[in-house]
């Protein structure tokens, strides 16, 4: 299997991603978006790795998981805190730091 | 042959999924809807002989990450959303021509691959056994040591974060 399909479906992945942060209103989907996007990227990594026999993109795949995984629980924390004060995850109604 | 037929399943899966997750008016479809493309990409990554990435995948997203999205999803008790998408039509056509940019990156892919004949970056072709775990546990504990250190820490810091943040008294004082 060439190298090019697999960095063609992580780009549409990639792609989906960003469409779905951008459009979306409910912040737990705009987060799902972002995991898939870090997916996309880890997919690439992982495809240049074995394209090039070279492992340390594996290993680079494995930190981007540990960040990934702190963020989805920095980030559900923070909603959760949101949703207590404003009973809202919507994006377009957390408006506190507008002007 | 198998592989190539595995990798059609497996991607049109995984596009079809993700788009099912993005227009889904439930947040719970849409969670279900991207496990299955992380399942997807687990099988890419045993296409692509990098066993140890696809097992730790599997058990950070699916294990974790997706019950932790599942069990927010499910406390907050979100009311059907009528409109889910942003409402301005500025940032709808923003947001398009975004998805544009990056979809070209990949049809300009797509012309590498099939017109300019195959992208050349030296090496590959040689087949070899390179992502098991012994050899990823070697580099991780030898090139990777101070990384992996701070990695730790930073996961550390996550757990105390999101206690500290997820707590009741953080309401302000009425």
């Amino acid at each position: 299997m060439p190298i090019e399909y697999y960095l063609i479906v992580a780009a549409i992945l990639f792609s989906i991603g960003v469409l779905g942060v951008l459009t979306r209103r409910n912040a737990i989907i705009v987060f799902l978006c972002i995991e898939l996007m870090l997916n996309a990227v880890n997919l690439t990594l992982v495809a240049f790795s074995n394209h090039v026999q070279n492992l340390d993109g594996q290993v680079f795949v494995f930190f981007v998981m540990i960040v990934a995984a702190a963020e989805v629980a920095v980030g559900l924390a923070l909603i959760v805190a949101i949703f207590r004060q404003k009973e809202t995850v919507y994006v377009d109604e957390i408006n506190l730091m507008k002007w | 042959m198998l592989e190539t037929v595995l990798f059609f399943a497996l991607a049109l899966l995984a596009v079809t999924a993700a788009i099912g997750m993005i227009v889904h008016r439930s947040p719970v479809y849409s969670v279900l809807m991207l496990i299955i493309t992380l399942f997807s990409i687990a099988g890419f990554y045993v296409l692509l002989n990098a066993p140890f990435v696809a097992a730790v995948h599997m058990i950070v997203y699916a294990g974790a990450i997706i019950v932790l999205f599942l069990f927010v999803v499910m406390l907050l008790d979100l009311r059907h959303e009528s409109d889910r998408f942003t409402l301005t039509k500025f940032s709808r056509v923003l947001a398009f021509i975004a998805f544009l940019v990056f979809l070209g990156e990949a049809i300009l892919l797509v012309k590498v691959a099939f017109i300019d004949g195959g992208l050349d970056i030296g090496l590959g072709g040689q087949v070899s056994q390179l992502g098991d775990t012994p050899s990823i546990g070697k580099l991780l504990f030898t090139a990777y040591l101070l990384p992996f250190e701070i990695a730790s820490v930073l996961l550390l810091v996550a757990i105390i974060g999101a206690v500290i943040l997820a707590k009741q008294n953080l309401k302000p004082s009425q």
